[in-house]
């Protein structure tokens, strides 16, 4: 009952409170938006300058979406390069090529490289194809009662198949399901944290420590009161991230919505949890850096199983691991409630540790 | 049988000894005044006697059960000195949610809402959001919180601070009221004219009873006639 009066007194409470309000419901959206956008743009065409270029590669640059620019010649690459907003520079001298690059993005320079490099190898290929049958073709005609066939190579050709994701896949793809479980996470663990600090530093809670309700009344009612927000804040965000920003869902949208729920209660105790050690909203906004962020470096952008031993433990002590684990899971891989079953277990385990931590915490405030 | 019970009680902050082997007891239907310079510790003791601070040493019985009780909480209506009021709810919500974590009906809820903000003339602003209040409605406010679940004891912590004459005088007028119902009442203040307003008085000086008894008593005993004179004596006498 009591617990009741608390849940319907921080419904009032948020309601009024608007800016929270928008910052719970409307911030992760904005962040969302423009992070989609950011890792889903198509890569502007890269563009080279040739010169002495023999029209057949030129054509294979261009069938490989490289904008070409000829020159009959050129005496300062480097000028050239940055006047005519090049990425690279080919010179053909005889035998020789030189390729110059402007490299100011590696990975968009990697990628040039190798297509220029294929190109010219498959340029190659073909004319050394001709020049076999050519003198083939000769030595049969010195030589007319040879028995004599040759056989033509064809190159295989490779069929490409994917387990998860398609040729089209982006790497926002991947880190799509993460970021909505991240924001969820975030944006509870800020929101609940600052509530209860509030009621902390407004003597609020003191005063309700004076009155007939138990420790854990005052524990649930806090995780159920911002825990109602917290579930409408999850399911507009995994809505949009779905339905309007269109990010890949393989799996099921009931298994994303049961995991970021379960990484909201994860939040919430954790934030109810660490406003009992801080004092301010300042101090409240210090354990950001601390154990916020790097959560994100565990979710699974960056691959766990390539780090070194001691950070996987590391790794393995966040709850952001799991749920980015289970959120690619379920919407990347495709995969169904079982083999996620373990995480979602962890991350419970999480959310009980941290609820039972707050009602012995309480305790600083009232021994019963 | 007495209602409040404060037995050899001492209260350390780390090092700091802030009270020291305080006793005191105070019988129902009886206001009993704290008085005593700031910094004296009135507070912590109010604190321990309801329940929300832990004494380091000796105990404490309100209405023969030991502190701290959960169910005894029922019992104690509390009002703190610095007004802890959720500033953006309305009066009325304020009073409805401290209402409900009691054991009140339905309808005793609401007639115990209208008591209590008719007694301390919130009434025409229940509506109002307490972040509008001014000091005095909102120290109106936290003691319309404290008479909330109509307890046995009440314990209020300078209850008139910010509060003009006229509304101090039917304030007080309703408290000798429950006196008179049988209710304990135990009061800190900082008014002299209040502390004789009161059965009997402890004045308190660096966490020590310097001395207690009825208002007339103090009087005699330091051959003085006014209680403010008795204040600034007792407190010279140990600076
Ligand atoms: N939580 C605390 N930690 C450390 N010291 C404290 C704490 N609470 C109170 N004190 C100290 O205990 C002493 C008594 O404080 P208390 O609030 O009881 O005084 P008071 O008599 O109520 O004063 P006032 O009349 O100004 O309200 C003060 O010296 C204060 O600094
Ligand atoms: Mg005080």
């Amino acid at each position: 009952m009591r617990t009741l009066a608390l849940i319907k007194r921080i419904f009032f409470q948020m309601i009024r409170d608007k800016r929270a309000l928008a910052l719970m419901m409307v911030a992760p959206l904005l962040i969302l938006t423009l992070l989609h956008y950011l890792f889903t743009g198509d890569s502007a065409n890269p563009r080279i300058g040739v010169v002495n270029a023999d029209s057949q590669i030129v054509k294979q640059l261009k069938n490989k979406d490289i904008i070409v620019k000829q020159y009959n010649e050129v005496t300062n690459t480097k000028k050239t390069l940055k006047n005519d907003d090049l990425d690279g520079f080919l010179e053909f001298q005889d035998n020789d090529i030189k390729l110059t690059l402007k490299n100011e993005d590696p990975s968009s320079t990697k990628a040039l490289q190798m297509k220029i490099q294929q190109s010219i190898a498959a340029e190659t290929a073909k004319k050394q194809v001709s020049n076999l049958t050519h003198f083939m073709g000769n030595i049969k005609s010195k030589l007319p009662n040879l028995p004599f066939t040759m056989e033509t190579v064809n190159a295989p050709k490779v069929s490409t198949s994917y387990i998860y994701g398609s040729k089209d896949t982006t790497f926002f793809d991947i880190l799509g399901p993460i970021l909505v479980g991240y924001f969820v996470f975030f944006f509870v663990f800020l929101i609940s944290g600052i509530a209860l600090l509030k009621e902390r530093t407004t003597g609020t809670l003191d005063r309700l420590i004076a009155t007939p309700i138990q420790r854990r009344s005052i524990v649930f009612g806090y995780l159920l009161g911002y825990g109602l927000f917290a579930v409408i804040q999850t399911v507009i965000v995994v809505f949009y991230a779905v339905k309007i920003l269109d990010i890949m869902l393989v799996g099921s949208l009931w298994n994303v919505i049961i995991i970021n729920l379960v990484l909201a209660l994860v939040a919430l105790s954790l934030g109810i949890l660490l406003s009992a050690f801080a004092n301010s909203e300042f101090q409240m906004m210090q354990f950001i850096p601390i154990v916020i962020i790097p959560q994100a470096f565990f979710a699974g952008i960056l691959p766990v199983d390539g780090m070194a031993g001691w950070l996987q433990v590391i790794a393995k002590c966040m709850p952001m691991y799991y749920g980015g684990n289970a959120l690619q899971d379920i919407m990347y891989k495709g995969l169904g409630l079982r083999d996620i079953s373990s995480d979602l277990l962890i991350l419970l385990g999480f959310a009980l540790v941290f609820i039972v931590l707050n009602i012995f915490v309480l305790k600083k405030y009232r021994k019963i | 049988m007495a209602s409040i019970v404060v037995n050899q009680v001492s209260k350390s902050f780390g090092k700091k000894e802030v009270l020291k082997k305080i006793s005191l007891t105070v019988e129902p239907g009886q206001i009993y005044g704290l008085i005593g310079p700031s910094g004296s510790g009135k507070t912590t003791l109010v604190k321990i006697i309801v329940g929300m601070d832990q004494a380091s040493e000796g105990t404490v019985q309100v209405l023969d059960t030991t502190v701290p009780n959960l169910s005894l909480l029922q019992n104690i209506g509390y009002m703190a000195q610095a007004d802890a009021l959720y500033t953006d709810l309305t009066g009325k919500e304020n009073l409805a949610f401290f209402a409900s974590l009691f054991k009140l009906s339905k309808n005793e809820q609401k007639k115990r809402i209208a008591y209590a903000a008719d007694l301390v003339n919130l009434t025409p602003d229940l509506k109002k959001r307490v972040e509008a209040y001014s000091g005095g409605m909102k120290r109106r406010l936290s003691l319309a919180v404290a008479l909330i679940q109509d307890p046995q004891v009440l314990i209020l912590d300078e209850p008139t601070v910010g509060i003009d004459p006229e509304l101090r005088l039917s304030i007080w007028q309703e408290l000798y009221r429950l006196k008179d119902e049988g209710k304990t009442i135990l009061v800190t203040t900082h008014v002299m004219d209040e502390a004789e307003k009161c059965d009997r008085l402890a004045m308190v000086r660096d966490g020590v009873i310097l001395t207690s008894g009825t208002p007339a008593e103090l009087k005699e005993q330091f051959g003085i006639t006014s209680l403010e004179e008795v204040f600034l004596k007792a407190g010279g006498k140990m600076g």
